[in-house]
Order: structure tokens, then C-alpha cells, then sequence
């Protein structure tokens, strides 16, 4: 059993343990299992090896020694990172070796982690079970027939697969929690402009926020506390100093006031998704929290502004693949304009083009109106919800997904379907809020479940302690996934 | 409000894409049907809504005015698919 990175910090510190020998049984371990299971685009072998001598040395010699110094993380393939290709799971960037790193990644260096590689994942981030990458398709590693969510899938993969000890997704409407809770890990969406968006490849600006994918809460504590932060190349980042998201673990949930939105508790979800979160509720309860009853009134209209407004922006911020400054360019001759087409065509997978056709509508002259401005309204209307609600209570407890991991090919066909596993998910990122879901249960087949913790705004502090005080209470994170 | 083919066509050739027939037939029907589950929205009165398109608590933050180290432009092209003298190369625009 590997523990928490402060266990694993706790053996460096000993001489139990090497980063290098961890890092190389990391490496090991992508050998043998990721074959079936497809976490990785790349895998940085040589990189990380001498990242790991470097932390070594750093732990030998007077280096400043952080949580993170010689743990193997992965990070999804939509961060640059300087002198690694970035694909962003698209064709249209295949060969794309960015000049720079990404914030978080500058920051996962400098706190001494090994990167072990880059993850495979919907392309641009668009979908939900990371079917949609160019380049292959991640398997769910309890049960290999199944997707592992996303988009961040490749990423929640490699850390339930045992492949790292966790890795950095992104989540523009459920991309990092809902992979999370399918394949039985820790997964957390800070609050927007809590972690810098420099150098993370653009999806949905006003939505897109990057955050730990991990095997326990307080291993994603350490990673946020490593990755959040201003940062002045970030227009919406948060000035505000990160605390110790750590020092409130182990503060138990007594006296709290647990919100739960009715709107959440529909028809549609699995009976024994239904049942693991009711008997979270209950544990809850038993631990002392106050049980209040919400309402999120507007929560049924929340996938209709999601779809608007995400496509909107991203059919803007795609704009910029044109082949002229960076991955592939398919030009026959036949003008500037032939170019563009014909290198997007070939570029784009259908799910893309779908989106930006749908978010070019959306702008478009004679239904602005109608669409984005009128979604625009309604996110303004959720938003209110949550700021209501959390006059009532401190955290809210939901399903993180309405069933478990669907099974590959299932929803490939209907795009609306697809876009439905991420109904409890969207509502928190149009509000911009933290949300961290976590394991708390299995399906009959042996599927993991996904509870959804919501907090208010820059909250993490309080989400992380509830999430500690649930996984401390339960066994479901020490279950591992068979391979 | 249902969307046609030709507006497929034609909101295709705003974003640069040139779809098949086949695709263009195959994008309508999934787009009137994304439609059709998004115009929910029109049903809500928001008569007087201010929209927000950012949860952000800053915008439009300024900074000091001081040259920082950015690109070189040799790094800049490296991942350009035709580039020459210092600069990308586009096919020929004005004929």
C-alpha cells in the first residue's frame, strides 16, 4: 500500500524509499498495465528520471524539501509543457512542442514533483467519457469494457490504475469530478480563478478550472495548496493568498450545516447511485452535521446554459487553430481561405466541430439574443441560487453523476445523451464554485460511486474537511481497482 | 426556430469548416435536437436579469507598465507549420 504523500514524504525522510525508485515502479507499472488501460498520450520516462535525481538530491543536500518533492504526478495533455508535445487530445495540434510551461506545471516542477507524463483525454476537453480523443481510448481500470468518464479521463485512469500517485485535470462542467467518481478516486474543482489558466489550452474561459485528481483527500489538499495562487499573467486570477488546505483536516463535521438541494434527487439516477448517497447523507448526520433541506430552483436549466455558453466561447477560442502558428496545416494550393477550412476539417474531430458550430449559432446575427444573452441571464439566475442557499448551510451533498461508469460505444451515437452525464456537475461550474467528489460506494457490478461535496466560493478549506471527515469514516477509497 | 441545413451551412462557413453534405445532413439533426433541449431556457422570464459572463471577482485588472521577458521569436515559429524571415508564411492573399 502506497498511503498518502505525507506517508510517502514521511519514508524519503527515512531513506525507506527513493523519488527514483518510485518514479522507476511508476514507470514499471505504465509498462505493464497501460496497454489496456490508455492513460497516457505521452509518457516522459527520460524526464522524469532525472527529475526524480534532482528531487533525490534535493532531499540529500540543503534544497527546500516541499509535500511535493519526488511524487510522480501525471498531468492531463491539455498543459503545456516546455519541450513536450501538447495535443490537447487533437490531431490538429499533433507535433505541437510548446516554448513555455503552464503555470501549474512551473509550479508542480518547482515544488520538486516528477512528471511522469501527459494524459490522455477528450479533445479540447470536450466530452465526457474521453471517447472523443484523436488518439486512443482510455479504458475505466475497473472494468476495462467501461469509459473512465471525462474529459479528464486519462487522467482519473492513471491514478485509479495505480500508474501515478496523482495527477492535474481541468473541469469547464464536471471534467474533473465526474471521471473522478467514475473511476473511484479524490477529484476537486476549486473555485474559478483559484488556479491560473496560463498555459492551459483554452476550452471555456469563463469556466475552465484546473485541480487534483488523487487517491485521498488529503493528498488533493496537498496538490491545491502546491498549484493555486495569483498569478499576474492570468487576467482572472484570484489575488488573494492560498491557505493551508491541510491544517482543517481531521476537524470533523459536528455542528455543520449540510445542504440538500431536492432538484438534485430526481427520477433519473441509478437506484444504487441513489442509495450511496443517501447513506452518505446519513453518515453525515450520525457525525453531527445539521441536515437542512435546499432548493436550487434553477438547476433543471443549467445544462441548456452550459451548452450555450461553453460552445459559445469555445467557438471563439478555437478560432486560433488555423495552421498557421502552431500544429498542422493542410494546404493544396487553393488560397488562404481553402487553407483554413481544409486544415480544420482534417484537424477537428466531430465533437469539436459540433461545438462550434452550435457555439457560432449561439452569436450569431438574429439569435444572440435568444441564446447566449438569454443563457447568460439564467447563469445569472443560478448563480443566485447558490448565493440564497448558502445563506441556509456550508457545504451541499449530492451525486457526483447520475449512474456509474457507462459502458464504451453506450452514448457515442447521441450527443445529448453524453451531455446529461454531466447534469449535477455544470450547476457549480456556471457559478464558479468548488465541488470535490469522492468515492462513497460500488454498484452491484463493482463499479465506484461518486459523492459531489459543493462548496461556496473559496471555500475549498471547508469542502476539503467534510470530504476528509466522510473518507475517514469509510473504506471505499482503500478499495483498488483490479488489473 | 428550428435549424436548417443552410443554417449549418452557412454558420459552418463562419467558424471555417466545410462539412459534407452528409455531414451537414447528419449536423442538423443532432444540432435541432441540442436546440430543442436548450430552448428551455426561453421559457424562464428574465425580463430585467443583469447577465454575467464571468464568476471572476476582478476584470480588466491593470498592471505596471514594465517590459517583462517574453517569446523569442525563434521559439515563437518553431512549431510553425511554413514560416521564413522571422516570420509565419501564409498562402498568397491578394492575388
Amino acid at each position: 500500500m502506497l498511503g498518502t504523500i505525507e506517508e510517502l514524504q514521511e519514508r524519503f525522510r527515512n531513506r525507506e524509499l527513493t523519488s527514483k525508485g518510485l518514479t522507476e515502479a511508476f514507470l514499471r507499472r505504465i509498462d505493464e498495465v497501460d496497454d489496456s488501460v490508455g492513460a497516457f498520450i505521452t509518457v516522459s520516462k527520460d524526464e522524469a528520471l532525472e527529475a526524480s535525481d534532482t528531487a533525490d538530491n534535493r532531499m540529500n543536500g540543503d534544497g527546500e524539501i516541499t509535500s511535493l518533492t519526488g511524487i510522480p504526478v501525471s498531468v492531463k495533455d491539455i498543459f503545456c509543457t516546455k519541450g513536450t508535445p501538447t495535443t490537447c487530445g487533437s490531431r490538429i495540434l499533433e507535433g505541437f512542442v510548446p516554448p513555455y510551461d503552464a503555470t501549474v506545471v512551473r509550479k508542480l516542477k518547482e515544488a520538486g514533483a516528477v512528471i511522469i507524463g501527459k494524459n490522455n483525454m477528450d479533445e479540447f476537453a470536450m466530452g465526457s467519457s474521453t471517447e472523443n480523443s484523436a488518439y486512443k481510448k482510455t479504458k475505466n481500470p475497473w472494468d476495462l469494457t467501461r469509459v473512465p468518464g471525462g474529459s479528464s479521463g486519462g487522467s482519473a485512469a492513471s491514478v485509479a490504475a495505480g500508474e501515478c500517485i496523482a495527477s492535474i485535470g481541468t473541469d469547464t462542467g464536471g471534467s474533473i469530478r465526474q471521471p473522478a467518481a467514475c473511476c473511484g478516486v479524490v477529484g476537486l474543482k476549486p473555485t474559478y480563478g483559484r488556479v491560473s489558466r496560463y498555459g492551459m489550452i483554452a476550452f471555456a474561459s469563463s469556466l475552465d478550472q484546473a485541480g487534483p485528481i488523487t487517491r485521498n483527500v488529503r493528498d488533493a489538499a496537498e496538490l491545491l495548496g502546491v498549484i493555486a495562487g495569483f498569478d499576474p499573467r492570468e487576467s482572472t486570477s484570484i489575488d488573494l493568498p492560498v491557505p493551508d488546505y491541510t491544517a482543517g483536516l481531521g476537524g470533523g463535521v459536528k455542528g455543520l450545516r449540510v445542504g440538500i438541494p431536492g432538484e438534485y434527487f430526481i427520477d433519473g439516477i441509478d437506484g444504487e447511485v441513489s442509495t450511496a448517497v443517501q447513506n452518505a447523507i446519513n453518515f453525515f448526520k450520525d457525525q453531527g452535521a445539521e441536515i437542512v433541506d435546499i432548493s436550487l430552483p434553477h438547476t433543471e436549466y443549467a445544462v441548456s446554459v452550459y451548452y450555450i455558453v461553453a460552445t459559445a466561447e469555445a467557438s471563439s477560442n478555437l478560432a486560433r487553430y488555423d495552421g498557421v502558428r502552431y500544429g498542422q496545416r493542410v494546404d493544396d494550393g487553393d488560397g488562404l481561405l481553402e487553407m483554413y477550412k481544409k486544415t480544420r476539417d482534417r484537424g477537428f474531430g466531430a465533437e469539436v466541430k459540433r461545438r462550434i458550430m452550435l457555439g457560432t449559432y449561439a452569436l450569431s446575427s438574429g439569435y444572440y439574443d435568444a441564446y447566449y444573452k438569454k443563457a447568460s441571464q439564467v447563469r445569472a439566475l443560478i448563480k443566485r441560487d447558490f448565493d440564497l442557499a448558502f445563506k441556509e448551510c456550508d457545504i451541499m451533498l449530492t451525486p457526483t453523476a447520475p449512474t456509474a461508469a457507462f459502458k464504451i460505444g453506450e452514448k457515442t451515437s447521441d450527443p445529448l445523451t453524453m451531455y446529461l452525464s454531466d447534469i449535477f456537475t455544470i450547476s457549480s461550474s456556471l457559478a464558479g464554485i468548488p465541488a470535490i467528489s469522492l468515492p462513497c460506494g460500488f454498484t452491484t457490478e463493482g463499479l465506484p460511486i461518486g459523492l459531489q461535496i459543493i462548496g461556496n466560493t473559496l471555500d475549498e478549506a471547508t469542502v476539503l474537511r467534510a470530504a476528509h471527515a466522510y473518507e475517514t469514516g469509510t473504506e471505499w477509497h482503500q478499495k483498488r481497482a483490479k488489473l | 426556430m428550428a435549424i436548417t441545413s443552410k443554417d449549418v451551412r452557412h454558420v459552418a462557413a463562419l467558424a471555417r469548416l466545410s462539412p459534407t453534405d452528409e455531414d451537414v445532413e447528419l449536423y442538423t439533426g443532432q444540432l435541432q435536437r441540442i436546440l430543442a433541449h436548450v430552448e428551455k431556457i426561453s421559457e424562464l422570464d428574465t425580463e430585467g436579469v443583469e447577465p454575467i459572463t464571468t464568476t471572476a471577482p476582478v476584470s480588466g485588472r491593470m498592471r505596471e507598465d514594465v517590459v517583462i521577458k517574453g517569446l523569442m521569436n525563434e521559439d515563437a515559429l518553431k512549431n510553425s507549420p511554413l514560416s521564413a524571415r522571422d516570420s509565419f508564411k501564409v498562402p498568397k492573399i491578394i492575388e
